[in-house]
């Protein structure tokens, strides 16, 4: 489970302007800096995509948190990557409302579209997919959400349409 | 003026949330002008006497549980609201706070009062985006208006309210788990006692209330118990958010008085089944609460109620199984949700839940045995009230438990000829 740091050659990245800019912004949310652990992971992930060993390192050092600790934190939650992933990552839904109404068949499809299955990205590194427990919209079933967005109603149809439009980088649009 | 639905009152799906200038217009913030005359305590007991049960699942008293905390001595002391919703079937209080976040600001500026709490965190599910961004604004719009910060409304009185944002693990909604997350350290839950009220967030006196709960307190404060109570049927008291997922024709959730039956629900609300499907069996709030059968369906929506017909109201949201959905696959993929989330500090629920995940595979490959249904009999008691460090693996237990009740025959099938449900 623990795949951390491996090598004592990984050395700490620097963090970035604005990487410093939001942590310290949340650091003034609590009155001790632990707290921040996972708040700062989840900014490094939205700038860099994913939180590599060098990242970690870095804000380990930063708000002085020991790197362990803050690898239990960061392995703990489904939505911290300590594995790189595409630019798009699709969360299909895949508990139960959504069971019923077919996202099995939907997961199919999707892998069939992209060539990838759960926890795999596409080779031109656009899109990786990865289930995820109940989306809270289970009256819209089947749910899943590609980066922060959410769509609800799911069929074939429309995934097609959101993935072609992710694809030529158009805003997406639904017919349906 | 008042209203019989003060949660959903200024939710109109389809428009944005009203702003803190539509809110206030609507009647927003009333509760906050009226709180800061009373007594604290006056609050506490108003909110007890209303009778106001919990709404992330327990039930248990609000009033009640507010009146655990010790009295002031001077150190920080804090609310923390519950808006994980990871709960399988679980969707309303993402109702609440993408189309009203006022509502629930205005609750915990109340509540803070209550509890004289100067702190207070809104612990948000992170895939909550929406909700996330509307917050946000709410919550800077309510500092720019005089109703967060220093001295509200002149009287004494400050607080600040930040929101968390989570990533993603069921586990976090148990309240200790909660306060543990928020600390910044893995969400394994603490023993209790001692109870958040008394030590909690940082050692300090901590509440910790679901969404819809403390959406629940303007309306109290401003309108009395009386009103209160008046807005349940019969002897039933208070209004809160249910809804059916499924195969009905419009799931959805609403805001019903409190006893209204399942069936009103299913029928006056979701408009029954869909065309070619039969209710065999639901799940009355949420993945982690017993099977009920269709001859419950005239059973009121109330805790009790649903207790002595063996299962839990849970968060009231309801599930529909369908005639044409397997059962054990239902099941089985309930307990892989559960076996994902187990947060891995006690070993009956680490080890077990994957195991009868096994068994159920096994089972709907067809490679189950007679011998595996005797094990998930077993593993109900295993895994059962007081067996565990908490309360995840006994809530797993319990579509496990009254399936292999209900559903006997069809776990027995699926040992001679596999599943036999087509996959839709
Ligand atoms: C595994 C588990 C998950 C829970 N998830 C939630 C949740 O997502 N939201 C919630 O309000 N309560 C949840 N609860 C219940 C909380 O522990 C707690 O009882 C509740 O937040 C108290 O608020 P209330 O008194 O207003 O209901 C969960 C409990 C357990 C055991
Ligand atoms: S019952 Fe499960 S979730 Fe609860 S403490 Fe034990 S391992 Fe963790
Ligand atoms: S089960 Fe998919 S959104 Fe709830």
């Amino acid at each position: 489970m623990n795949n951390l740091i491996a090598s004592t050659a990984i050395k700490a990245r620097q963090l970035t302007e604005e990487e410093i800019h939001e942590i310290e912004h949340e650091k003034t949310h609590y009155p001790y800096t632990q707290a921040v652990g996972l708040e700062a992971l989840k900014i490094v992930q939205k700038y860099q995509g994913w939180v590599s060993d060098e990242s970690l390192l870095a804000v380990s050092e930063y708000l002085d948190i020991a790197p362990d600790e803050l690898e239990g934190v960061a392995t703990f939650f489904n939505m911290i990557f300590r594995r790189p992933v595409g630019k798009n990552v699709i969360l299909l839904c895949d508990s139960v409302a959504c069971w019923m109404l077919g996202c099995d068949n939907l997961k199919q499809h999707i892998s069939n579209t992209l060539g990838i299955d759960y926890g795999e990205t596409t080779k031109d590194g656009l899109f990786t997919l990865i289930p995820v427990p109940c989306l809270g919209a289970c009256d819209k079933a089947p749910v899943m959400m590609v980066g922060r967005e959410t769509y609800t109603n799911l069929s074939t149809n429309k995934i097609d349409q959101i993935i072609a439009h992710i694809r030529d980088g158009s805003p997406v649009e639904l017919d349906n | 003026m008042a209203t019989d639905k003060p949660l959903t009152k200024n939710i109109e799906i389809g428009r944005a949330p009203f702003n803190f200038k539509q809110y206030e217009a609507a009647g927003g913030y009333e509760s906050v002008r009226k709180v800061v005359t009373m007594a604290p305590g006056d609050v506490v007991n108003l909110v007890k006497d209303a009778g106001l049960g919990g709404r992330g699942g327990a039930g248990f008293n609000t009033g009640l549980k507010w009146s655990f905390v010790p009295a002031p001595d001077g150190g920080p002391r804090y609310l923390v609201i519950n808006g994980d919703e990871m709960e399988p079937g679980t969707f309303k209080d993402r109702l609440l706070i993408e189309h009203d976040p006022h509502l629930l600001i205005e609750g915990m500026i109340t509540t803070c009062f209550a509890l004289q709490a100067q702190t207070g965190y809104i612990f948000l599910r992170g895939e909550y985006t929406v909700c996330e961004e509307r917050l946000l604004t709410a919550i800077k719009e309510a500092y720019d208006n005089g109703m967060l910060g220093k001295n509200i409304l002149g009287s004494g009185f400050d607080l600040d309210i930040y929101l968390h944002t989570s990533a993603g693990r069921y586990i976090c909604g148990e309240e200790t788990a909660l306060i543990n997350a928020l600390e910044g350290k893995r969400a394994n839950p603490r023993a209790k006692p001692p109870f958040p009220q008394v030590s909690g967030l940082w050692g300090r006196p901590t509440v910790v209330n679901n969404v819809e709960t403390i959406c629940n307190i303007p309306g109290i404060v401003n309108n009395g118990v009386k009103w209160y109570q008046g807005l349940g049927l019969g002897d039933f008291v208070g209004t809160r958010i249910s809804g059916v997922s499924g195969r009905v024709k419009n799931p959805g959730c609403w805001e019903v008085p409190v006893g209204i039956t399942f069936r009103q629900l299913l029928e006056d609300y979701a408009g029954g089944m869909q065309d070619g499907y039969e209710l065999k069996a639901f799940l009355p709030g949420g993945g982690s609460t017993d099977f009920l059968m269709p001859e419950h369906l005239d059973l009121p929506m109330d805790p009790g109620a649903v207790q002595k017909a063996g299962s839990r109201l849970g968060t009231s949201l309801i599930m529909v199984l369908d005639d044409k959905t397997c059962p054990v696959g239902c099941i089985r993929n309930l307990i892989k949700f559960f076996a994902h989330e187990s947060c891995g500090w006690c070993t009956p629920c680490r080890d077990g839940l994957p195991w009868t995940e096994q068994m159920l595979n096994k089972l709907e490959d067809g490679t189950g045995s007679l011998k595996d249904i005797e094990i998930l009999k077993e593993m109900t008691g295993y895994m059962g009230i007081g067996n565990t460090f908490c309360a995840l693996a006994p809530g797993a237990m319990e579509p496990l438990q009254s399936g292999l009740k209900y559903f006997i025959d069809e776990f027995e099938a699926h040992v001679e000829y596999g599943c036999s449900y087509s996959r839709q």
